[in-house]
């Protein structure tokens, strides 16, 4: 039942870009591809959020992915179709290099976060020193190969890229799901909660913690990849540092890091919701989308710590289910 | 099966564990005791991988196990509880104890016969072992079991055992070390159990091991150890008298 349901949703969804959706069609659909694109990367980010392991510095993985396929294509003529298994490759290293010091030698808690926060800088100061090739802080725009081209993941049709996104939107949330119903849940959440008393049972707690990572930074690397496929144009302000690494998390937090979907909907809601301010007010009022979102955070993480599709999916449950007495 | 060669630990300058060396031999059940302080739960954390020793060797089944890690040390086969209980309390009993079984093991158990075990063996220590029960719902007694069962689930040759009776009243007191007599008598599983509190600990053991600041000041049969002058210096004139 519950597979067939979300069959039924796939179809839909897959049928979206073919529904008369008026004269706004290109922009809904170019809102869509985004939310999917995010809404893939918060899922891969709450991989390991979820557990406790809060990275503060995805962007890092996220700029790499971007950085190297779109490099990769730019000078050496590089398919992305072969670049993506690098991006992801590096993304992958990076990730090792950085996390096996880190759970090795037990820096945990606002400590792993603190040093996942200034590994996203360093990627985009990286990005920005290196000029002559990435473009600086200026960025840089992918080659136009056409306005079809399958080689090289370039297609003006908006209509093939939402399917893109679609698919790797649904291999992130597969995933989750595959992490999420074997003993590594399990594993990883009694590690999250006590590696002491986790490793006193055998479970290998370094190497948990180091596989969920690479994964996570993996998927974040296509993630990047993808937004630059489509968007054909990266910035290391956009996809490396402080900032787009926390508008990862907190769009997770908000939608809620501990259920499946909790991460697309707390993404399709900051996207929605900054893109209806800014075209609501405009340039009247800057920095309003910024507020009114900060302030959204504030009290879900108070008064919904299980975010806003957590929070109300536990609601909904507790309704049709009679609470057990407590025995 | 396991012995102890000068083992030492020091913390800065604090000398916690200095030069202990005693054997555990296959099936005793021995009693480690000592005052607060006095190194038990150090010289299990070096035994069991949560701390390196500084110094000394710690050989099980007459290989070198000091300084490995947690998880392997368990793999081995020892397995450990905690003085205050460490339950993973985002996951209900049997998944706790589940994870041990599936874990603990050189090779992986398969998910259901991991399950199945835990259930055997929350059967053995008296917890329910149905999906629906929490940790949360535990009171200290069931705590205690808990751990017990954890570290049951790992099917372990040796057992390290810490302070199992802390916090129970005196009926949970003589149920709780009556099972650990059960586990070595029915399951052969060999146990050093610490613990501050001598009385009930002296009638069950098979031989004790005093330590005081960090040195072993005694070891033989219970009765002649409460006799020692030193041990009852170490426990401030408090002599004990065996029923």
């Amino acid at each position: 039942m519950k597979r067939l349901l979300a069959l039924v949703g796939v179809a839909l969804l897959a049928l979206v870009p073919w529904l008369p959706l008026g004269p706004a069609r290109l922009y809904i659909l170019h809102v869509l591809v985004l939310v999917l694109i995010w809404a893939f990367v918060g899922t891969a980010w709450a991989l390991m959020g979820r557990f406790g392991l809060v990275s503060l510095g995805h962007g890092a993985f996220l700029g790499l992915g971007a950085y190297t396929t779109t490099l990769l294509w730019n000078f050496l003529g590089v398919s992305p179709w072969i670049g993506t298994p690098l991006a992801a490759g590096l993304a992958v290293l990076l990730a090792l290099v950085l996390g096996y010091p880190c759970f090795r030698f037990r820096v945990v808690g606002h400590y792993f976060a603190l040093v996942t926060l200034a590994l996203g800088e360093v990627i985009r100061l990286l990005i920005i020193a290196e000029r002559d090739w990435t473009g600086g802080s200026l960025g840089l725009t992918l080659k136009d190969a056409g306005a079809f081209n399958l080689a090289a993941i370039q297609f003006a049709d908006k209509r093939i890229f939402y399917l893109v996104a679609l698919a790797v939107w649904l291999v992130g949330l597969w995933v989750w799901w595959w992490v999420d119903r074997s003993m590594t849940r399990s594993a990883l959440e009694a590690i999250g909660e006590d590696e002491t008393a986790a490793a006193s049972v055998g479970i290998p707690v370094t190497g948990f913690k180091l596989r969920i990572t690479l994964l996570s930074a993996g998927l974040t690397a296509v993630g990047g990849v993808l937004y630059a496929q489509y968007v054909t144009y990266i910035n290391p302000g956009t996809l490396a540092g402080i900032g787009v690494s926390l508008q990862i998390v907190f769009a997770v937090v908000l939608g809620g890091m501990y259920t499946l979907l909790g991460p697309t909907v707390g993404t399709a809601l900051t996207i929605a919701l900054a893109e209806y301010l800014r075209v609501a007010f405009g340039v009247r009022f800057l920095g309003m989308a910024d507020t009114i979102y900060g302030l959204a955070l504030v009290l879900i993480i108070i008064f919904l710590p299980a975010g806003l599709y957590g929070g109300l999916r536990e609601l909904v449950l507790r309704r049709a289910a009679p609470p057990r007495a407590a025995t | 099966m396991l012995s102890l060669e000068n083992v030492s630990r020091t913390f800065g300058g604090f000398r916690a564990l200095q030069g202990v060396s005693f054997e555990v031999k296959q099936g005793e059940l021995l009693g480690l005791i000592g005052p607060n302080g006095s190194g038990k739960t150090t010289l299990f954390n070096c035994v069991s991988g949560a701390l390196r020793p500084s110094a000394g060797s710690i050989r099980f089944r007459g290989e070198e196990v000091g300084g490995l890690t947690p998880d392997r040390i368990c793999h081995r086969g020892i397995a450990r509880t905690f003085q205050i209980p460490r339950p993973f309390k985002k996951l209900s009993v049997l998944e706790n104890v589940a994870l041990a079984a599936h874990f603990g093991h050189m090779t992986r158990e398969p998910d259901a016969a991991a399950r199945a075990r835990a259930r055997d063996v929350l059967r053995l220590v008296g917890l329910p072992s149905d999906e629906a029960a929490r940790p949360g719902l535990l009171g200290a007694a069931g705590l205690k079991k808990l751990e017990l069962a954890r570290a049951l689930a790992t099917g372990p040759a040796l057992l390290l055992a810490d302070e199992t009776l802390g916090g129970l009243d005196l009926e949970e007191m003589r149920q709780a070390a009556g099972l650990l007599r059960r586990i070595r008598d029915e399951m052969g599983i060999t146990i050093v159990w610490v613990e501050h509190i001598m009385a009930t600990l002296m009638r069950v053991v098979d031989r004790v091991v005093v330590l005081d600041h960090g040195e072993k000041i005694a070891e033989g049969m219970p009765r002649e150890v409460a006799e020692d002058p030193r041990v009852i210096e170490a426990y401030l004139g408090e002599k004990l008298v065996l029923g």
